[in-house]
């Protein structure tokens, strides 16, 4: 039973390999979680870290690349800024909105939704809105000439009140649809 | 077939009740609310394409009017911001750098010994760092021992009134606020003088 150890074996040569191995492991993790700690405490932010907020962003000075991945010096200055931000504990949004009042809105990918830039935003929503309308209004002039058409059909000679006022209308003045009644009539006649 | 009549022989006043109830006001409404959001749309739009791409400001025409806020130890007589419109009546010498700016560096000095060269009533030296880290800023005018007012470009909305195509770049302007020389790049001493003595004249 000498190989076997106990907690209150402390300080005891450890025999077994396996328990030796266990023991490692721990001892390892611990470390690993430790000095993950000790980092987060000093403040050391790293390139991911910088990187995740700098993609985000574009310096005036390159235009068309983001901060992220822009080689030239005065990129690196506002990474190392970024860096600084982390490292005092300000967020993502709290770092672009700096970004935005230092260095103008044009600093962000995504544009803020204020402004002139709202309009960016709501245009999409706009352009929806109106084609839905359009598409409503093209669907019930389509319901209103099948209508037209279904009148031609039905409409008795002397019509009762009551067959009258069941009588579809058409969507538009027959003065102005003339030539649509026209075609109407002889497609009907050419079914005869 | 002989129970139908065509559509063309049903009374038009038969129809017009019916015609007035399907809402013709209402689509007409709609119809001009519709065309009344996709021109004002239009219109925000092209206002703002028209602010953006603003044209260069050029010799002889107004220096577009900015306020800016200088750094804390390089105000101009003690206020802590100033419109250009304030300095009417002075040459204003406006200049465009940044601490990554290598070419920057080789005007640094032309430009200080410049600003202790003229009466500050007469010529106002105005650095303006352009996308620029602030302690890199103050870093750089320690380094060259700037005296002059100096203040950061903020939301580059100077930079962007003047359209500048880079740094260095330095604007001469008049007493009278009209832009009287556009420098691309680093400026020399004799340059510099020429065209502050020009400016002093009242030339464009």
């Amino acid at each position: 039973m000498k190989d076997r150890l106990r907690i209150t074996d402390y300080g005891l040569p450890i025999t077994d390999y396996r328990l030796r191995i266990t023991f490692c492991g721990l001892l390892l993790t611990l470390l690993f979680f430790t000095a993950g700690v000790v980092v987060a405490q000093t403040g050391e932010v790293t390139d991911d870290e910088v990187n995740a907020v700098a993609k985000d962003l574009f310096c005036p000075v390159c235009e068309s690349t983001p901060l992220d991945v822009c080689p030239t010096k005065a990129c690196a200055d506002w990474r190392e800024l970024i860096r600084t931000q982390l490292a005092e504990g300000k967020t993502r949004t709290e770092i672009h909105d700096y970004f935005a009042r230092q260095y103008g809105d044009g600093v962000l990918a995504d544009p803020p939704k204020r402004g002139f830039s709202l309009i960016l935003w709501a245009l999409p929503v706009i352009g929806v809105a109106i084609g839905g309308v359009l598409f409503v209004r093209y669907v019930r002039n389509l319901r209103r000439e099948g209508d037209v058409v279904a009148a031609t059909a039905v409409v008795p000679a002397n019509p009762s009140p009551a067959s009258a006022a069941s009588v579809p209308q058409p969507a538009t003045p027959l003065e102005a649809s003339g030539d649509y009644v026209s075609r109407v009539e002889e497609e009907l006649l050419a079914r005869k | 077939m002989t129970d139908t009549m065509k559509v063309s022989e049903i009374e038009p006043t038969e129809l017009a009740p019916a015609m007035e109830t399907t809402g013709k006001r209402g689509i007409r409404w709609t119809a001009v609310a519709m065309w009344a959001v996709a021109l004002g749309v239009l219109a925000l739009l092209g206002w703002g394409l028209i602010k953006a791409n603003a044209p260069r400001p050029e010799v002889g025409e107004v220096a577009p009017n900015f306020t800016v806020e200088f750094f804390t130890g390089y105000e101009w007589q003690g206020e802590s911001s100033v419109a250009l419109d304030d300095l009417r009546g002075k040459v204003v010498v406006l200049n465009f750098w940044a601490s990554w700016c290598v070419e920057c560096r080789y005007e640094a000095d032309v430009l200080e010994n410049a600003s202790r060269q003229y009466a500050p009533d007469e010529v106002v030296f105005l650095g303006v760092a352009y996308a620029d880290v602030e302690p890199n800023s103050l870093a750089y005018m320690q380094e060259f021992g700037v005296s002059y007012p100096h203040a950061p470009d903020l939301g580059t909305r100077i930079s962007n009134s003047y359209e500048i195509t880079g740094v260095p770049e330095t604007f001469v302007i008049g007493p009278d606020g009209k832009i009287v020389y556009v420098h691309i790049g680093p400026i020399n001493q004799t340059t510099l003088n020429r065209v502050i003595a020009q400016a002093m004249e009242g030339g464009s």
